[in-house]
């Protein structure tokens, strides 16, 4: 951590979004996180992200739970909505507010412990309804807020600080949101924000459940040389799938890219995913063969990363529930509870 | 690109822009610090290394340290770093114990220096503590040269002259005022009358104010050459001027001109400049104090004619005129309009030349085309050997710490000299670099930004200041003020040192960084790094800091240092301390650093 607050200075050529903005006004609070953690990077990433975007930070909401990771939506947005809430219940608060208000932008921030362990239901239902939010699980393999014990994603063999070797599998989060029903899952390491930006802009510019595991090594605890999260680990192990970039202006796509490897796919809101696929035999919109190529990789020990799978048809909580295009925050109360009278006569249909 | 080579002294000088365009290499933020910590004497003193004349500098220098300051990068004004160096001067106690200290027992080498101003002054500062005997000759009656001369004492008062000058003569300088050279020749062959010298300085200066031959020039006695004009008040041969006064001239001079003329009698005076406002020759601030003192600047009015009638002038007739480059990219300019100005009184302030009547033309030393001396750019050396000039009589009107700069590599070159020792034989340059670190988070100095403007320094009334020609306009800061001022000034010498083997390229700190100087990315050549970076690294003539490959993707650390802050963000948000802030003190060796080893 550090003791002053980040300078309000900035580079004289930085410049301004469409809402006018610079990407120093997306920043948050100081982080009292330690100093070289990964959960920072996801910050700048984010930052950088919905910067680029240009959100509107009053048509955000950041969600959290417990843990290290949750502490990052105080680091970034300070003008949007926030709640950090109870530990592993961050996707059960995010499926309310989406109920509440489906205008809201909803990123959540979660970790291991508290998505896999704690919250390990909730988060595998909020993907099954397809609660339209961006859900980013920093995942470290360690819990280190209380100092540094295993979490559910510690690999088969990796060991702690002090030797002990870890002897259970480890939960892939990104296995389970596919197998859940999410529509758009990816994996990203906190250490590469030429893969991590596009993905969370391509995330939040997806229609549905959007999944990123980012791996987010925990300096203090999960750094060192017996550690299978660690900063060096992830770099020689990485397997990336398929890179991707967001184009949300239309015009500026060019058809300078290889057919075969390369293939653009229009997203929900008009802006469109130009996916560039390292390994020609894998195909990011089957979901089997997605899977395949998850477990292949992560039997050789390598980490697939880049955009993992994506649904572009699926429909979110909102569609299957055939609620009303208007937030039901927006709606007057006499539409949204008209009473004894009306609620008579809907029974009276049924009977 | 090449991995930086940190241990060069000048890449870390470079860092530290103000020093590196000192002239004399004054080391800015370190006695800024010292002034923030109240330890004024200290700071002086640390000046007076460098500088030797910090109170004269801290009121008068041209101060070429502010506009290259880091600050106007990040907003526009910079640190107020000259008014901050008088605040040392003002504040300092008795510095009597901590100067240099002049051996009893002499080296057996005489010296002469001619002229008593900053150039020679400096080489006498060097020497005495040397063992040298010192004899310096000063045509006029008093010490100073220009300084005391030709800058008004409402600027510069003489008691401030007189102080830093009498620290020098004090220790055991010879002066010989109303003492002019008359011969080089015979001061080269026989000395004086005790004995022979074994080198001679010459610092007189360029003393000669330009003329202005236009029709009318000599035909009224009322047309004054500005050089010797503001001498003739200074020593108070001259009190008054007629009422409507022209300056004409665009530089400096002609704002001392100016407003000395606005205190001894001038009521509507006016200045008149051949070229645009923008490419006046005279500091933004003595501009600035001139106009506030209700002078009229007239540019682009070129002079061709004065109208004297019956004896008397009454005018000077002007051409104004425009100005464009033409295809060689040579200003040129057309008329536009006949203009009479109405006058009762001209002062030229066109420039200034030098004069060396005392210097025969046989006697091994060369004079260019200009009538300059033939100088060595790095020793000062004429083409006769044991002749050193410097400061305006080197190279024409420079400043005064251009003087001193001079001053101080003259004094090696003597040195060397007179132990038969090669003249181009220099110590290099050194650096020392001290970590910062005081604990995980603390720094030994104040790294968090400050947003404080540019404090402005109180001058003395409109109504006050033209009471007497002598009162001094500016008052320098308060303690106060000079605080605010000083942090202000971003430890620019508090450099970010990277060890590339600890960097586990977390990205910690390019995420800290608040003016985006950090990437790590694969090298390449420097055009195109300079693309690829966080923000585009616009200014060419900083260079940027490459690391070599990291360990665990071989790309590099870049850092662009333009516009960097110091804040310590970089080290503080590091985990395993590749950054670190460490203070670079670099060493410009002086004439006492060379030994008889």
């Amino acid at each position: 951590m550090s003791f002053n607050q980040k300078p309000k200075v900035a580079h004289p050529s930085v410049t301004k979004n469409k809402e006018g903005l610079t990407r120093r006004d997306y920043e948050g609070a100081l982080s009292t996180l330690c100093a070289g953690c990964g959960h920072d990077s996801v910050t700048a990433a984010i930052i950088h992200a919905i910067w680029e975007l240009s959100l509107p930070p009053h048509r955000i909401a950041k969600l959290s739970g417990i843990g290290c990771s949750s502490k990052t939506p105080t680091y970034f947005a300070s003008d949007a909505h926030g709640i950090n809430s109870v530990h592993g219940r961050m996707a059960a608060v995010a499926t309310g507010a989406s109920a509440a208000n489906r205008d809201l932008i909803l990123i959540g921030i979660s970790g291991d412990g508290d998505s896999l362990s704690i919250g390990l239901g909730q988060f595998a239902h909020t993907a099954r309804r397809n609660v339209n939010m961006l859900y980013i699980l920093e995942n470290n393999g360690v819990y280190g807020l209380t100092k540094g014990q295993f979490s559910a994603s510690a690999d088969v063999g990796s060991q702690l600080k002090k030797g002990e070797k870890n002897p259970f599998g480890p939960i892939d989060p990104a296995q389970i949101a596919i197998n859940m029903g999410a529509s758009f899952v990816a994996r990203s390491f906190s250490g590469d924000k030429a893969q991590l930006v596009p993905l969370i802009k391509a995330g939040l510019s997806h229609y549905g459940f959007a999944f990123i595991d980012v791996i987010s090594p925990c300096v203090s605890f999960n750094d060192h040389e017996s550690s299978t999260k660690s900063y060096m680990h992830t770099r020689e192990n990485i397997h990336e799938a398929a890179h991707i970039d967001l184009i949300r202006d239309a015009q500026t796509i060019t058809a300078d890219y290889q057919e075969g490897t390369t293939k653009a796919l229009t997203l929900h809101d008009g802006s469109r995913l130009i996916l560039d696929k390292i390994d020609t035999d894998f195909d990011p919109t089957d979901s089997i063969r997605s899977l395949t190529y998850i477990r292949d990789c992560a039997r050789k020990g390598q980490v697939a990363t880049g955009l993992l799978y994506i649904d572009r048809d699926s429909i979110d909580m909102h569609d299957h529930g055939r609620i009303c295009d208007t937030p039901l925050v927006e709606l007057p109360m006499e539409t949204l509870i008209p009473g004894n009278a009306a609620l008579q006569k809907f029974q009276d249909i049924l009977h | 690109m090449k991995p930086t080579d940190t241990s060069n002294p000048d890449y870390y000088h470079k860092v530290v822009d103000c020093q590196w365009a000192c002239p004399a290499h004054t080391p800015v933020p370190a006695y800024i610090r010292l002034i923030a910590q109240g330890r004024y004497t200290d700071a002086y003193m640390m000046n007076r290394v460098s500088n030797v004349f910090p109170g004269i500098l801290g009121r008068v220098c041209d101060r070429p340290c502010e506009p290259a300051c880091r600050r106007r990068r990040i907003e526009e004004k910079p640190v107020a770093i000259c008014r901050l160096k008088r605040v040392t001067a003002d504040f300092k106690e008795d510095i009597s114990a901590r100067l240099p200290k002049v051996p009893k027992e002499k080296n057996g080498k005489r010296i002469a220096l001619i002229g008593a101003g900053p150039a020679s002054l400096t080489v006498a500062n060097d020497l005495l503590p040397l063992g040298y005997e010192v004899v310096i000759y000063e045509k006029l009656n008093t010490t100073g040269g220009l300084m005391r001369s030709s800058i008004p004492a409402f600027r510069l008062p003489a008691k401030v002259i007189d102080e830093e000058i009498n620290t020098i003569i004090d220790m055991g300088a010879e002066l010989r005022l109303n003492t002019p050279v008359t011969s080089m020749k015979e001061l080269l062959e026989k000395g004086d009358e005790k004995g022979h010298f074994d080198a001679v300085f010459v610092g007189c200066g360029a003393p000669m104010g330009k003329e202005l031959e236009i029709p009318g020039r000599h035909d009224s006695e009322n047309i004054y050459v500005g050089i010797a004009w503001l001498e003739a008040v200074a020593f108070g041969h001259v009190h008054s001027i007629a009422p409507r006064v022209l300056v004409i001239g665009g530089g400096n001079t002609a704002m001392d001109c100016c407003r000395t003329a606005k205190r001894i009698g001038g009521e509507n005076v006016k200045v008149v400049a051949r070229k645009p406002h923008s490419m006046l020759k005279a500091s933004e601030w003595e501009l600035e104090d001139a106009e506030e003192e209700a002078i009229d600047i007239i540019t682009n009015h070129s002079p061709s004619r004065f109208i004297v009638e019956d004896g008397v002038l009454t005018g000077v007739h002007f051409e104004s005129v425009e100005w464009h480059k033409d295809e060689t990219g040579r200003l040129k300019s057309k008329k536009l309009d006949d203009v009479i100005l109405p006058c009762d009184a001209v002062i030229l302030a066109v420039g200034q030349e030098n004069a060396f009547p005392f210097i025969e033309k046989d006697i091994g030393i060369e004079f260019d085309k200009w009538d300059l001396p033939i100088v060595d750019k790095t020793t000062y050396q004429s083409t006769r050997a044991g002749v050193f000039f410097g400061g305006d009589a080197a190279f024409g009107p420079l400043n005064i710490i251009w003087a001193v700069a001079h001053g101080h590599e003259a004094a090696i070159s003597i040195h060397n000299y007179c132990r038969g020792i090669p003249v181009e034989q220099r110590l290099p340059r050194g650096i020392n670099l001290v970590s910062q670190r005081m604990g995980l988070q603390e720094w030994s100095y104040s790294n968090d930004w400050d947003a404080a403007k540019r404090r402005i320094v109180p001058h003395l009334s409109l109504k006050e200041r033209f009471v007497d020609l002598k009162l001094e306009v500016e008052k320098g800061f308060d303690i106060d003020e000079a605080a605010v001022e000083a942090e202000r000034c971003l430890n620019c010498d508090m450099q970010t040192d990277f060890t590339h083997s600890l960097c586990i390229e977390c990205d910690a700190c390019i995420d800290a960084c608040p003016v985006d100087c950090l990437t790590i990315v694969p090298n390449g050549s420097e055009e195109e790094l300079r693309s690829r970076l966080t923000a585009p690294a616009l200014n060419q003539e900083q260079p940027l800091f490459v690391s070599e490959n990291l360990t665990q993707t071989g790309r590099v650390m870049v850092k662009d240092e333009d516009v960097c802050i110091h804040c310590g963000m970089c080290a503080e948000r590091c985990p395993t301390g590749a950054w670190d802030m460490k203070k670079s003190i670099v060493h410009i060796p002086h004439a006492e650093d060379y030994n008889e080893n």
